[in-house]
């Protein structure tokens, strides 16, 4: 069995009309790419975020999107999982740069708002559709949330907790994660578990299409997007596929810089409108007056996707290569106060988080946090 | 310095009773890790017992399964979920290690592979030399 993840899907949409007429399109967006999922026949959840993985470890993540924002020392996330049908539980795991103040639902347009800006294109979703040694100390938990139909735990700890902690909580990881969670853990022990039910979601009423979006809020000095992970359980031959928005102060400097395989498509400053929409949704207040959206579309093969993506909002090329993933914490040291970034990353990266997918089959059993 | 020629001779007889008769080892281990076995060729001796020490430094559980074509393609369609009650066919869990004594009667190569989803095809395969 195949699991399947579609992008998110993008629309048309008429030139700026007033505000009210304008949130109410673009909720109708998201209708019109649930009736396209179900057209096509998609019957597994999907995530807006992440690398997926399904119960027997096969891969089929076609296209992922995430958002991520950095204002004031705060690095913003925004994703989205969403509900295409099926049964069953799924899960994911999302690496992070710091501990989250706040994980909540997310605001309802933010990431079609700015997939609007950059990409105004009508396009169809995508479909593909025993003898213990050494026993790991256990992950901390240091947060626990239910988001409608997604349990979300945050966790501390290496490699090895992390993956214990993961298979003890019914997830059920590819070959490579051991590699890719001690990558991780390495730079920042911290990683987001996030399980969606499908059972649940058909009982609260959720329908095909309807998306679970989920804004985390994580205090730190050197903001990343975690890219490797969009790679979890491909083949090194696969494709990944994914667009990441960054909105920053200033036109950032990247690292590893954008080329062939990551391209920048987008690269302007953002208009008033834009910023307007996005700071209107829920929980965006933090979205500044002026500010440098950035857009990437990463497309190649999950082997060569060995890296993360470092930002620094000056613009000055002091993009830290460890929060690239590009040099080992013990080799490279701290990064040196100058070399940080700056304070003002109004960095909205919508990055299709859907990046962390590490899912699973059949969960064992149930988030104690579980609120439904 | 008389400890030094004392540690030699004891040093030198474990190595004799850790080999068969033609100098393989009797007592080989084998460490998974990163989802990939190492060393990925092993050599023993026919005809002996040969204690194989299976260490599995990954979170997540790996098989180590040995023998012929036949075998490896039974359990690429498989449905067992566990391994344990032949000693050519283990699962190791996560951060664990086991045991297994196999007497090898035929000489020849034969692959041992981890049959878990994608475990394969991602590399973790290896060959045990019977001499």
């Amino acid at each position: 069995m195949t699991w399947t993840f579609r992008r998110r899907a993008l629309a048309v949409l008429p030139e700026p009309a007033p505000r009210r007429l304008r949130l109410s399109r673009m909720r109708r967006i998201a209708s019109t790419a649930a009736a396209t999922a179900l057209l096509l026949g998609l019957t597994t959840p999907a995530y807006a975020c992440g690398g997926l993985v399904g119960p027997n470890g096969a891969v089929n993540l076609l296209r992922t999107t995430t958002f991520a924002g950095y204002a004031d020392g705060v690095e913003h996330y925004v994703t989205s999982f969403e509900f295409a049908g099926g049964g069953g539980e799924f899960g994911s795991i999302i690496p992070l740069p710091g501990v989250p103040t706040s994980v909540v639902r997310g605001g309802d347009w933010t990431l079609q708002r700015l997939a609007k800006e950059t990409e105004p294109v009508r396009r169809l979703a995508d479909a593909g559709s025993e003898v213990a040694f050494a026993a790991a100390a256990p992950a901390e938990v240091i947060l626990e949330v239910t988001i409608d139909a997604l349990d979300i735990t945050v966790l501390k700890g290496g490699g090895d907790e992390v993956g214990v902690w993961a298979a003890d909580n019914g997830f059920r990881l590819p070959p490579d994660a051991p590699e890719v969670l001690d990558f991780y853990a390495e730079r920042s022990p911290i990683f987001l578990a996030a399980r969606f039910d499908a059972e649940a979601a058909r009982k609260r009423g959720q329908q095909v299409g309807d998306g679970t979006p989920i804004h985390v809020a994580i205090p730190t000095d050197d903001p990343w997007v975690p890219l490797r992970i969009l790679g979890l359980g491909k083949q090194a031959s696969e494709p990944v596929e994914a667009d990441v928005y960054l909105l920053t102060e200033r036109r950032p400097s990247l690292l590893p810089a954008p080329r062939a395989t990551m391209p920048l498509v987008h690269d302007a400053r953002a208009s008033d409108l834009l910023l307007d929409d996005l700071r209107s949704d829920k929980g965006m207040e933090w979205v500044p007056r002026t500010a440098w959206l950035s857009k990437l579309a990463i497309s190649g093969p999950a082997g060569e996707l060995t890296h993360d993506l470092a930002i620094d909002e000056t613009g000055l090329g002091k993009s830290s290569p460890v929060a690239a993933g590009l040099a080992r914490v013990s080799a490279a040291g701290p990064p040196p106060a100058e070399e940080r970034v700056p304070l003002w990353l109004v960095g909205a990266v919508a990055a299709l988080l859907i990046a962390c997918g590490v899912v699973v089959g059949p969960l064992a059993r149930r988030l104690p946090t579980d609120a439904r | 310095m008389r400890a030094r020629p004392t540690a030699l001779a004891v040093a030198s007889a474990l190595l004799l009773a850790a080999c068969g008769d033609g100098g393989s080892p009797t007592r080989v281990e084998l460490t998974m890790h990163y989802s990939a076995f190492s060393p990925r060729t092993l050599t023993v001796p026919r005809g002996v017992p040969v204690t194989l020490v299976l260490r599995n430094d990954d979170p997540i559980a790996h098989e180590w399964i040995v023998g012929d074509d036949s075998v490896h393609e039974r359990h690429r369609t498989g449905t067992e979920p566990v391994h344990g009650e032949r000693p050519t066919e283990l699962t190791v869990p996560g951060l664990a290690e086991r045991t297994t004594v196999v007497t090898f009667e035929r000489p020849g190569d034969y692959r041992f592979v981890c049959h878990l989803p994608g475990h394969e095809s991602y590399g973790m395969t290896g060959v045990l030399r019977v001499v």
